[in-house]
């Protein structure tokens, strides 16, 4: 027996999961999401990117839908367009409600990184929201001595010296209750979220009142205080709320590089918004092949995936579903994987085009036009890979995310838009399909 | 059928292209003979990922995580002046950081050797934590002690002052209740009954019922054996050792070996009898999938991991056990209400849905999850008095969504898991087999005495 369902998405993503989230919305009976490891959400800042920078190069933009419509054929956004794009943003508002800010408005945020850059973004975590930088109140950034990766007085050089309407400031201090050099972000979120007793030059105190006590002697009044995103994760409101009340000043987050508590966050907002929605969710396990069904009963010459299978240690649990989602990840994630031979998407086996010539896959100009990071599978308007020819590899394989190609998400800062944007399509269209 | 070969090194050409005299590839390094992590060790990009997810690391000030233990702890040993770290021995080997990887990196294996290692080399063979963890780790060798005299056993344990003792001279926690011993063992049952019921050498399975089903739960090898004979299957019962999952743990490589060879070798002879091989505790089926191919190469290793499913898994892919569920109902109070939790060995099998999808489709049973926390025991782990209240900070997520769930009795597939559930909560703990066994056969077992 076959483990049975009407759409299953392979991979569990942002696209994997918002196209699970889209098929079950839009009436699908059993909707399955297949995962392996742990996806790149865990590397990811949290941030939801829909455009910041055009293809060629110009931005910040202050309006990504302006830019939409100049894409080049074959950009995802170009195949789903740009009423998609937004439909698609208001289903990702409503699955995290609260937790995230930005949409009043089309235009473009600008959000202060650890790096002491603004980084332009349609969508940022509630905690991040105080910290705007257009916002033109004085701040105050704290960084750790043990997280490296925020030097907060740098950071507020880098950001007055990239001419932010406000004064900052940055200190750095040891954080109260971590004695390791290398403790986990989960180590200072969890001293947080459970307010554990730690040591302080004035005896025992709550983690939460000792980091406050601590930033207190350098605190000249600002009226906002930025920290490293780590301040708790299952009770990180609360955490964010008593700080704020025993400073009295507004906290926020400045997001991190990997591995990310914004991003591990919103993986838990998309998984208990899963759980919601009765989708079936399959983990730590991968999807290693698939067999077509009879291709005379479709009458088309375009094969159907009958189902695919699962490896579990060995044994081979076949899957079927009538419809199927591709959201594997690109390079990075490795739903697309190169050698020297060439680049392929491994489980399907879908066209991904690119030079015969290896060398011609990359450029010596690190930051230049990198041919590689636009390496992905090329979609019809629904979003079915198609073969050298132009038809579907399959009739009912459709792809989200990341594992399209046609564009170069860290350069535009439109990853996490993108797979928004066709992982609704996708789920929605295979829930309208589905028998 | 699509080509998802998996090669060991993708940057060296086939075949094909180095006859071309495109590449020609050259040996800088010996052949290995011991067991050689490097491919590991170097497809670790430092994401920090696992670190994440290591329920240890984020309680334990001491503990510096998964990526050390593996990946990193792998490059400095390659100095012949280090020895491996004694923080390996604060790992609790729930592997969850295997699943987490994007990388594919075998991070228990590596942490497994590690601790195999620090053990052999660095442990002295005469200390208390040396005896202590042996001793632990071989539970199978004493437990036909206590089952011998279960009620003088179960006497004697419950007693305060061998539990102090325990703790003063063994260092194991005085905190915990020791598993009490059943008054009959599932083999001594299986022997009575005469054995299989049914029998049919085309539709065999070979049971793996572990330590812990033997001589604390019988009630959950003989709710196996029931269902399985419902769907006509003829139950074989070889001979068997512990899994290994609790040497592994404690580093006792040689021990864990010895026990793999008499698993292996009279798995695959029931294989070669037509059998399949289920097991019913998830960290048994995880041991034999996975740890076994990992670091022994027995003869038939890798078929008897192949061949080896998780009892309800192999079921629902054999059987149409959602049709014969969804005509079930369970209509006895101790299976109305339950909060259920995923053990971390399920879910690297990708089990952690399972149950909850199964338990959905019967009249009467209602199954809650409590979510993807570490329940924290972790086999023997939490029993050594140094990893208590680690152990409890851990667990203390599962316990409060446990008391939030709508139900005071507990669920899960991992014996340690469920002393752990009841330790935390007080309640009753159940296996999955034993609601099917409910929902399939009925509810009154004790008709069958024999």
């Amino acid at each position: 027996m076959a483990i049975e369902d009407d759409v299953l998405v392979i991979g569990g993503g942002l696209a994997g999961a918002t196209a699970a989230l889209a098929a079950a919305n839009a009436g699908t009976k059993r909707v399955r999401l297949v995962t392996y490891k742990q996806s790149t959400l865990r590397h990811a800042s949290g941030l939801i990117d829909v455009l910041g920078y055009t293809p060629a190069g110009k931005g910040p933009l202050t309006d990504p839908f302006d830019a939409l419509e100049e894409l080049p054929h074959g950009h995802p956004y170009e195949r789903v367009g740009i009423d998609a794009v937004r439909d698609a943003l208001s289903f990702f508002d409503g699955i995290v409600g609260d937790a995230y800010a930005g949409g009043h408005t089309d235009r473009n945020a600008l959000v202060p990184t650890h790096g002491g850059t603004v980084k332009p973004t349609a969508r940022y975590p509630a905690a991040t929201a105080p910290g705007l930088a257009s916002d033109d109140r004085d701040a105050l950034l704290v960084g750790v001595e043990t997280l490296p990766d925020f030097d907060a007085p740098l950071a507020a050089a880098h950001l007055e010296a990239a001419g932010i309407p406000f004064d900052c400031r940055g200190v750095t201090l040891r954080f109260p209750g971590i004695t390791r050099d290398d403790a986990k972000v989960t180590r200072y979120a969890h001293l947080l979220d459970r307010n554990e007793s730690v040591s302080t030059p004035s005896g025992e105190a709550g983690a939460r009142e000792a980091l406050s006590t601590a930033v207190r002697d350098h605190f000249e009044g600002e009226p906002r205080v930025g920290f490293p995103a780590i301040l708790g994760d299952e009770r990180a409101d609360d955490v964010r709320g008593d700080l704020a009340d025993t400073l009295g000043a507004d906290v926020f987050e400045v997001p991190m590089g990997p591995p990310s508590l914004p991003g591990i966050r919103l993986e838990e907002l998309l998984y208990d918004a899963l759980e919601a929605a009765g989708v079936r969710v399959t983990s730590g396990v991968p999807v290693v092949g698939y067999e077509t069904g009879d291709r005379a009963g479709a009458g088309r010459r375009t094969e159907r995936i009958d189902h695919v299978v699962v490896d579990r240690h060995g044994a081979e649990i076949p899957h079927r579903a009538d419809q199927y989602v591709l959201a594997t990840g690109g390079l990075v994630g490795k739903g697309i994987e190169s050698d020297r031979e060439g680049v392929a998407e491994p489980i399907f086996g879908c066209r991904v085009p690119h030079a015969e010539d290896r060398y011609d896959w990359f450029v010596d100009d690190v930051f230049g036009e990198q041919p590689y990071a636009r390496f992905g599978l090329e979609p019809d308007r629904e979003l079915r890979p198609l073969d050298a020819d132009g038809e579907p590899e399959f009739a009912n394989l459709r792809a989200a995310g990341a594992v399209l190609g046609g564009y170069d998400y860290a350069a535009e800062k439109s990853g996490a838009g993108v797979s928004i944007a066709t992982g609704y399509v996708a789920g929605t269209r295979s829930a309208e399909v589905s028998e | 059928m699509s080509n998802t070969d998996r090669p060991t090194d993708e940057g060296v050409p086939d075949e094909q292209s180095r006859d071309d005299g495109e590449f020609e590839p050259i040996q800088v390094f010996p052949e290995a003979e011991e067991m050689d992590l490097r491919p590991g060790a170097d497809d670790c990009y430092k994401c920090s990922t696992c670190d994440t997810n290591c329920p240890v690391a984020e309680v334990d000030d001491e503990f510096p995580g998964p990526k050390f233990q593996g990946p990193e702890q792998w490059r400095l040993k390659r100095q012949d002046d280090h020895d491996i770290d004694e923080s390996v021995m604060k790992c609790s080997n729930c592997m969850r950081c295997d699943s987490a990887c994007p990388s594919e990196v075998p991070l228990s294996q590596m942490h497994n050797t590690a601790r195999g290692e620090y053990v052999e080399e660095n442990m002295t063979k005469l200390s208390r934590e040396y005896l202590r963890n042996r001793m632990l780790a071989n539970y199978r060798r004493l437990a036909p002690l206590g089952a011998a005299f279960p009620r003088t056993a179960n006497f004697v344990m419950g007693l305060s002052i061998t539990k102090w003792l325990g703790e003063k001279t063994m260092g194991i926690t005085s905190e915990r209740e020791l598993p009490a011993f059943a008054t009959e063992t599932f083999r001594e049952w299986w022997r009575k009954r005469g054995g299989p019921a049914v029998h049919d050498e085309n539709n065999r399975i070979a049971y793996f019922h572990g330590c812990y089903a033997n001589y604390n739960t019988p009630e959950v090898a003989k709710a196996l054996v029931r269902v399985y004979e419902q769907f006509g299957y003829e139950v074989l019962v070889p001979e068997q050792h512990c899994s290994g999952t609790p040497m592994f743990a404690n580093g006792m490589l040689e021990d864990a070996r010895r026990s793999a060879e008499t698993n292996v070798r009279e798995l695959a002879a029931a294989i070669d009898d037509g059998a399949d091989v289920v097991a019913s505790c998830s960290s048994c089926s995880m041991s034999i999938r996975q740890e076994y191919p990992e670091l022994f190469d027995f003869e038939g290793t890798d078929e008897v991991a192949t061949n080896t499913w998780d009892a309800v898994e192999y079921l629902r892919v054999h059987e149409d056990l959602e049709a014969a569920l969804a005509d079930a109902s369970v209509d006895d109070g101790r299976f109305e209400e339950f909060a259920y939790h995923a053990p971390c060995h399920a879910r690297n099998q990708g089990l952690d849905g399972q149950t909850i999808e199964l338990l959905e489709l019967i009249d009467g049973v209602e199954a809650h999850d409590v979510g993807d926390s570490c329940s924290g025991i972790s086999g023997t782990y939490g029993w050594k008095e140094e990893n208590y209240e680690t152990s409890m900070k851990i667990g203390k997520e599962m316990f409060e969504h446990m008391a939030d769930a709508d139900a005071t009795a507990g669920l899960t597939e991992c014996p340690t898991c469920s002393m752990q559930m009841e330790h935390g909560t007080g309640y009753e703990i159940t296996h999955t087999l034993e609601i099917l066994e409910a929902a399939l056969v009925g509810t009154n077992p004790t008709a069958e005495s024999t």
